[in-house]
């Protein structure tokens, strides 16, 4: 048996492994900067910027989902999630990193970019011409997308640092009633704020802004919660990962199989949720037929995009249901593995036809560029993730909450 | 059926009674079931239960319910009275999910709720036998199942000393219909902790 370790350290062999992909990373961005970034091309430019857009778009909502669990969880009262709540805490550290990476993008794309080939409705003169855009106006313009884009990504990033300032306090001392009362009374306060502006952004405005508003004539009531949905399932897989990787380390030993499984009930409960909302805005629209509705799909159903619109269902529904069905299956660390890599990717895939869908209508193939700039984030996620986990503890010694968790059953 | 005979134990407090069915188990008596007033959790483990096949025949009967609404409508709209609907497909795939997730619902919700009544052996003309009243609201009742080879009185005494405050000889019909499921149980032979 592998002795306990309650302090992680970054292995070198993770170290280069994080440096290798933000080196490939990297080079894919320079070499598509200058093949595509600053080429005349509007296309091509699009593609560049576009490729950008949704991959730090996924990773930065994926990461603000480990700090969703903690705070969803704590809101609750739960307990279960305490042995494992330094990997969330970790992920979540990248919120601010990705943030910035995202809003330097919307800066370049709202306020350097002049050919407006990504947002159409920066375009003054077609607003102008443009009942409904002129409609719309009040809500996508300029100003309110950065002050609303800096608000969102700032009060995530406070509030989470907050979250793990709090958490701090769990190793140093023994609580005693009134002060273990007074911290979970804490913990409940900001997590609720977090939950607050959680709904107010990933719930609803974020997602219109930042992809929606991609097709500015279209709308759809269910858009946000779709991505909401999306991100959850990939914020858990993370999760799951970071947790079976430090057991096989040796790290993590009060974590055990009853965490494991319960992480994945929540990917396949939600696996299910995404489905749902898929399968309810496909629907409708196709029901209602309407052409200014089903313009969204035409191309995404019938066009370039049909492959990968149809294997986005079967990588994220249908393989994760019949996978995760057994409780034997969430309980192995293999099986676990290949669902989550399996999930996170198929919610990649899922983004890039989100994104890509609406900026490049009538190809769809994936380059090395987005597996290049994919790389540079999945980097960045491992090292700074690696840095945060060696930075505390990895069990939280004095929290209430501690001895309820290590006697969870699932 | 048969009358059985068993020997019930009443624990008052569930630390005692982990230890004392750990005790049971590894001296090689059979329990026939312990009941408690809420679900003690690890219980199930520590018994040596084995799991329950319910969810493979909610799986069964899910997959039966998909056929049959997917099959049915299709038949009825594809080949057996085909109508123009709003001008769209005779086979409209999306339009029949929801009516096909709700007979998938419905059929692994009834299937497996009186497949549950036939495991556990309700029915609204059966009377089961209560080996202690209080098992619902405050004792954990553990009941062992005698052989022919069991001595009574040795179980009572080996009982009363794992920690029962209340020991009991009780005889009742355990099963009441052929091919009943009958609970398998894992010989508990060394020290290792079950829980």
């Amino acid at each position: 048996m592998t002795p306990v370790k309650e302090q992680f350290e970054v292995s070198s062999k993770m170290k280069t492994w994080s440096m290798v992909l933000i080196a490939i990373g990297i080079i894919t961005f320079i070499l598509g900067l200058i093949t595509k970034g600053v080429s005349h091309n509007e296309e091509d430019k699009a593609v560049f910027i576009g490729t950008l857009m949704y991959n730090s778009i996924y990773w930065l909502m994926i990461c603000n989902i480990s700090m969703f669990f903690l705070c969803a969880t704590s809101l609750a009262m739960g307990g279960w999630h305490i042995v494992i709540k330094r990997i969330p805490e970790a992920i979540s550290t990248l919120v601010p990193v990705f943030g910035i990476i995202t809003f330097v993008i919307f800066v370049y794309i709202i306020a350097v970019d002049h050919t407006h080939s990504i947002y159409h409705w920066l375009d003054k003169d077609a607003v102008a011409k443009d009942p409904i855009l002129k409609g719309k106006s009040g809500f996508l313009n300029p100003g309110f997308f950065m002050i609303w884009t800096i608000l969102t990504i700032g009060i995530w990033s406070i509030l989470g640092h907050r979250m793990r300032k709090l958490s701090d306090k769990t190793d140093e001392a023994p609580m005693d009633f009134d002060e273990g009362k007074r911290f979970v009374w804490k913990n409940t306060v900001t997590s609720g704020l977090f939950i607050v502006w959680f709904t107010l952004t990933v719930g609803s405005t974020t997602p219109w802004f930042w992809m929606m508003s991609l097709d500015p004539h279209w709308y759809s009531t269910l858009y946000s919660w779709y991505i909401f949905g999306s991100v959850f399932v990939s914020g858990m897989c993370l999760i799951a990962i970071w947790l079976i990787y430090l057991k096989n380390k040796g790290y993590m030993p009060y974590a055990n199989q009853e965490h494991l499984h319960n992480l994945g009930i929540f990917i396949f409960a939600f696996s299910i949720f995404w489905t749902y909302l898929w399968f309810d805005q496909y629907m409708l629209i196709w029901y209602g037929n309407i052409p200014e509705e089903t313009i969204y799909f035409k191309h995404r159903v019938q066009g370039a995009y049909k492959g990968i619109f149809f294997m986005n269902l079967i990588i994220n529904f249908v393989c994760p249901f019949l996978i995760l069905m057994k409780r034997s299956v969430k309980r192995n660390y293999t099986w676990m593995t290949f669902t989550a890599v399996l999930i996170i990717f198929g919610h990649w895939i899922d983004f890039y036809q989100l994104i890509m869908g609406s900026i490049r209508k009538g190809d769809a193939t994936l380059t090395w560029l987005d597996f290049g700039i994919a790389s540079l984030f999945i980097g960045l996620m491992i090292h700074f993730t690696g840095k945060a986990l060696a930075k505390k503890p990895l069990v939280a010694e004095f929290d209430p909450f501690l001895k309820e968790s290590i006697a969870h059953h699932t | 059926m048969a009358k059985k005979k068993f020997v019930v134990g009443c624990f008052d407090d569930e630390n005692v009674l982990f230890p004392a069915v750990k005790k049971v188990r590894l001296a090689g008596y059979k329990i026939h079931d312990v009941y408690t007033p809420y679900a003690v959790h690890g219980l199930d483990k520590a018994i040596g239960l084995r799991e329950t096949s319910l969810h493979t025949a909610g799986f069964i009967y899910g997959l039966s319910g998909t056929s049959i609404a997917l099959g049915g409508m299709s038949w009825v709209f594809v080949s057996d009275w085909p109508l123009n609907i709003g001008g769209k497909p005779h086979f409209p795939f999306p339009a029949f999910i929801p009516i096909t997730f709700e007979a998938t619902v419905l059929l692994s919700a009834v299937g497996m709720m009186i497949t549950f009544c036939y495991l556990c052996q309700l029915a609204p003309f059966v009377k089961k036998h209560h080996f202690h009243h209080r098992a619902t609201d405050d004792k954990f009742v553990m009941v062992i199942e005698c052989t022919s080879k069991t001595n009574v009185d040795d179980l009572k005494d080996f009982l009363s000393n794992a920690g029962a405050s209340e020991v009991n000889v009780q005889d009742a019909e355990a099963n009441w219909w052929i091919g009943t499921y009958d609970k398998e149980q894992v010989l508990l032979k060394d020290s290792k902790p079950v829980v």
